[in-house]
């Protein structure tokens, strides 16, 4: 850590090491995503004090520990109840929450939709690996139908969560996706987040290479099946950007080869659009539908901050009623004398 | 005693309160109870749609809403069914006649009119016919439907019996005209009707008398009247005050605690923040969040809440983080009856966790009593930094009684110090204790060189760092629980009554305390001997329980539940106590307890 010359702390990765030693599996997708947000956290132009990771339970849940800012690793899938109490009470804080696709969409999927449609100002990270790893292997919500997993030896039947729809579903003022080992896409993407006043829902897609390795090589390794979305450019990818995306007249989007359209009917990437019908069409373009997949930030829109709109009650309360007055509130009503 | 009952729709919990405002402002001692159904709207004239309210006042300190009421005042018959049973042989009835035909009797499954059979030969029956003489007297209000004149005969029968006892009117014509301050021509009907029934009773020959109850002695100061539910919002505003800290109340709905987070609501100036949260787990959730930053984080809810809320407070248990969790309970198990009272969650909230999780426990003995159950939580919560149960009930939060309002200034300062520097050298040791309370340093997010990571896995002694050692769980298992036990030496010793030398103490908590009182002064009236003591910790106990429960040959405990605070004393103390326990939704009567006092003593 050292001075810039302005006051400013100019910190760097290693300020953002805690001393614990990091205990994922050897190969696991979090030692990369925990790379990149350490050598991302200053970019945040914060002190370490005003930063605070909470988690719930779950591998990535184990994140907290080794960042060297505020941490809590708290209950299974209540980190954005207990990261919302703290924002609200601490507007002057940098509030993260680490979660993964049981902790968020199975026990705390009820904490993570409250928390965007109110957009409490979180940058929500959800670590996707589609499986149950601390658990040791079951399937999980984004687990695909048929899984075989210990759990389900005969194949899952339940159909699976969409994250990133599910955000768009609760009207997520910021909703992205980037992958584990995308260094320069998850930057961006989490730099974007953390510009974003509100709640920001983050998808990254994580190798677990214990339980379920290799879900994402679609994407991961095969780097042709990227789809990065740039605002207000129209949606071309591959290596050639030979394919491209257009909406049809349903609303839904697809993937077309560019060659064989009209270029002019390529879809435009609009993240500000404030309906989320167009982001959420995108979200629905999915390896299994289409062969690709979309990342970078769908949607970022700015909406009344559910911190701001509670702190300037207290403000207009107290221009009101002036800073309250406890002898007053004991005496308010029908009050009488014995002498 | 009075008691007012009527349709759910009929106003008789506004009649109820503004008769008892009136007796506070005249100075009677009072205790009220206020019996309603949970269905909002149950159907009209119907059994389970009667509610009720019934004020006890005197010329003396009382101390309970009373057993019998002297007085009931029944709209209609199914009122008149319900609580008829409950009257005092030879007290007053009236009714209101308008509301005795065919239909009504016939809902409330009378077979023949109660009026014309003779079967209340026992009482002093008044016949006013309510409905008619309202809508009479609101004739000339010519905004108003004879259906909405129809609805302020709640006003004529509070005028009516105002006019009785001589209750003071000013307030209630004031309360009038604030209420229905948006539909005048409602306040104009109803401050009619309410002068129209007093002048009814003063001019009808059928109230020959009016009764006269003299201010009851008390002692000097400004008072007021104030309900449960009221006096612990008032208890948190004082304990943020007296603290320091920002209030947050994570809430959600649900009976009868709900007031509580609406009343918070309305005091944003006092720099609260009331969170109605998606669920229960949420607002103990974000309670606990708030308080990792520094505020005074609250959570209030009733028993079917509560147990939705055990994660979080063992989660604050093992982070070491101050959270007040209050239950108002009420009668279960599950949904229960939400708007009765009971007293049958004390074994949940000492041991509804996993593991070793030990928090203390406060409970209110008094509608009023409650401000200072709220500040007593605080306090060891802060001081301790630990979770902490405040126990109201059902009663409690909607009974309401005099209270002498204390003065801000004598209320003693309960803050406490945030950790600003490392407590090791350069290091700083997030579970470093203090060698007095054994409590941890309080760091919150902010505050340089402090930066640390708590959370649910078991941590090592003093760094806070995640520990499986075995040795180092045992300790900790062991600082947690003497943590808790220490506080034993900083709450005040069980009081004992005993004026005279008895040889059975009755040990009460929470709102028994004052049917136990009143059952107390009956029996040592008889020249029997009783000693009572009531408890307001009960984790953990004063430091004196043991002494006291073991000097008196018996012990009898009475609680609305079937012997939970029995259980934990036979277990903690060794000492054969027996109970008495009745658990039907409703206060003890100071009569029943009256009767097992005595059977105890003469036993």
């Amino acid at each position: 850590m050292s001075g810039n010359g302005n006051g400013l702390v100019q910190l760097t990765a290693k300020d953002f090491k805690s001393d614990q030693e990091v205990r994922w599996c050897p190969g696991c997708g979090d030692y990369a995503i925990l790379n990149v947000i350490q050598v991302f956290m200053p970019e945040l132009g914060l002190s370490r004090e005003r930063i605070v990771f909470v988690s719930g339970i779950g591998c990535a849940a184990r994140f907290p520990y080794y960042m060297q800012t505020y941490g809590m690793h708290s209950i299974h899938g209540r980190a954005p109840a207990i990261a919302t109490g703290l924002a609200v009470s601490r507007p002057d804080l940098s509030v993260w929450v680490v979660t993964g696709d049981g902790d968020a969409l199975s026990i705390g999927g009820n904490h993570l939709i409250h928390s965007l449609r109110r957009n409490v100002n979180l940058k929500i990270l959800l670590f996707n690996n589609k499986i149950y790893g601390l658990t040791k292997g079951q399937y999980s919500p984004t687990s695909e139908l048929g899984k075989v997993t210990k759990s389900t030896p005969l194949g899952s039947l339940d159909h699976p969560f969409n994250p990133l729809s599910i955000a768009i579903g609760a009207e997520a003022s910021f909703v992205a996706r980037a992958i584990d080992t995308d260094k320069k896409g998850l930057t961006e993407v989490l730099g974007a987040a953390a510009r974003h006043r509100g709640s920001a829902f983050v998808e990254i897609l994580q190798n677990c290479n214990i339980y379920n390795d290799g879900a994402f090589d679609f994407v991961r390794e095969e780097k042709g099946n990227r789809i990065y979305l740039q605002h207000a450019e129209p949606i071309r990818f591959g290596a050639e950007g030979e394919k491209g995306v257009v909406q049809e007249a349903d609303g839904s989007a697809r993937v077309v080869e560019a060659a064989a359209v009209d270029e002019t009917t390529l879809l435009v990437h609009d993240a500000g659009q404030r309906e989320p019908s167009l982001a959420f069409a995108l979200s629905r373009i999915t390896f299994e539908t289409d062969g690709a997949v979309p990342l970078g930030v769908f949607r970022s829109v700015e909406r009344p901050v559910y911190d701001d709109l509670m702190s300037e009650q207290l403000d207009a309360a107290r221009e009101t009623s002036g800073e309250g007055d406890l002898a007053a509130l004991l005496h308010s009503g029908d009050t009488w004398t014995v002498a | 005693m009075i008691r007012f009952a009527g349709d759910s729709g009929d106003g008789m919990q506004l009649t109820g309160d503004r008769f008892t405002s009136e007796t506070a402002v005249f100075g009677n001692d009072l205790a009220t109870l206020p019996d309603f159904p949970a269905e909002i709207r149950a159907p009209a004239g119907s059994l389970p749609g009667v509610s009720g309210f019934q004020v006890h006042f005197a010329d003396h300190d009382i101390l309970t809403p009373g057993d019998q009421p002297n007085v009931l005042v029944a709209m209609n018959p199914a009122a008149l069914k319900v609580n008829i049973g409950d009257l005092a042989k030879g007290g007053t009835l009236i009714v209101n006649t308008d509301a005795f035909n065919d239909r009504n009797l016939q809902k409330a499954g009378y077979g023949s009119n109660p009026l014309e059979d003779g079967s209340l030969a026992d009482f002093h029956v008044h016949e006013v016919a309510l409905s008619s003489m309202t809508i009479e007297a609101l004739k000339g209000i010519d905004l108003i439907t004879s259906r909405e004149a129809e609805r302020s005969k709640n006003f004529f029968a509070l005028g009516l019996m105002s006019w009785l006892y001589q209750r003071p009117v000013e307030g209630t014509l004031a309360f009038v005209e604030k209420k229905f301050a948006k539909r005048p021509e409602i306040a104009e009907a109803n401050a009619k009707a309410f002068k129209a029934g007093w002048n009814y009773g003063e001019t009808s020959e059928d109230f020959a008398v009016s009764y006269e109850i003299a201010p009851a002695k008390l002692e000097p100061g400004t008072y007021r009247q104030i309900s449960g539910n009221t006096a612990l919002t008032y208890g948190l505003i004082a304990a943020s005050k007296l603290s320091g800290l920002p209030l947050f109340l994570g809430a959600y709905p649900i009976t009868p605690a709900s007031e509580v987070l609406e009343q918070l609501a309305y005091l944003k100036h006092f720099g609260v923040r009331t969170f109605q949260a998606e669920d229960e787990i949420a607002a103990s959730g974000a309670a606990l969040g708030a308080a990792f930053g520094g505020a005074l984080g609250v959570t209030t809810s009733a028993g079917p809440g509560i147990v939705l809320k055990s994660e979080t407070v063992g989660l604050a248990v093992t982070l070491e983080l101050p959270l007040i969790v209050v239950d108002i309970q009420r009668a279960g198990p599950s949904t229960g009856m939400p708007t009765k009272p009971e007293q049958a969650d004390l074994l949940m909230v000492m041991f509804g966790r996993n593991s070793e999780s030990p928090v203390p426990v406060v409970a209110a003995s008094t509608p009023a009593g409650c401000f200072h159950a709220a500040i007593e939580a605080v306090r060891i919560a802060i001081k301790y930094r630990t979770p902490v149960f405040l126990l109201s009930d059902a009663y409690l939060a909607n009974g309401s009684e005099p209270w002498l309002i204390p003065e801000v200034g004598a209320l003693a300062d309960i803050s406490t110090e945030f950790a600003t520097e490392p407590n090791d050298g350069e290091t700083f040791l997030p579970y470093r204790r203090d060698a007095e309370t054994l409590a941890r340093p309080w760091a919150i997010p902010g505050t340089p060189g402090l930066e640390h990571r708590i959370g649910g896995l078991e941590k090592e002694d003093e760094t806070g760092n995640v520990s499986y050692d075995p040795e180092n769980h045992d300790l900790m298992v062991r600082l947690r629980a003497a943590k808790v036990a220490g506080i034993a030496a900083d709450i005040p010793e069980l009081e004992v009554d005993d004026p005279d030398g008895a040889e059975t103490l009755v040990l009460g908590w929470g709102s028994t305390y004052g049917a136990i009182g009143a059952a107390a002064r009956r029996v040592r009236a008889t020249g029997r001997n009783v000693a009572t003591a009531h408890l307001n910790h009960l984790n953990p106990f004063p430091r004196n329980t043991g002494e006291v429960v073991r000097a008196y040959d018996k012990v009898l405990i009475p609680e609305i539940n079937l012997g939970q605070l029995r259980m934990l004393v036979r277990a903690e103390f060794l000492v054969d106590a027996v109970g008495y326990n009745k658990v039907r939704g409703r206060p003890f009567r100071a009569a029943e307890l009256e009767d097992a006092i005595t059977a105890l003593v003469d036993s």
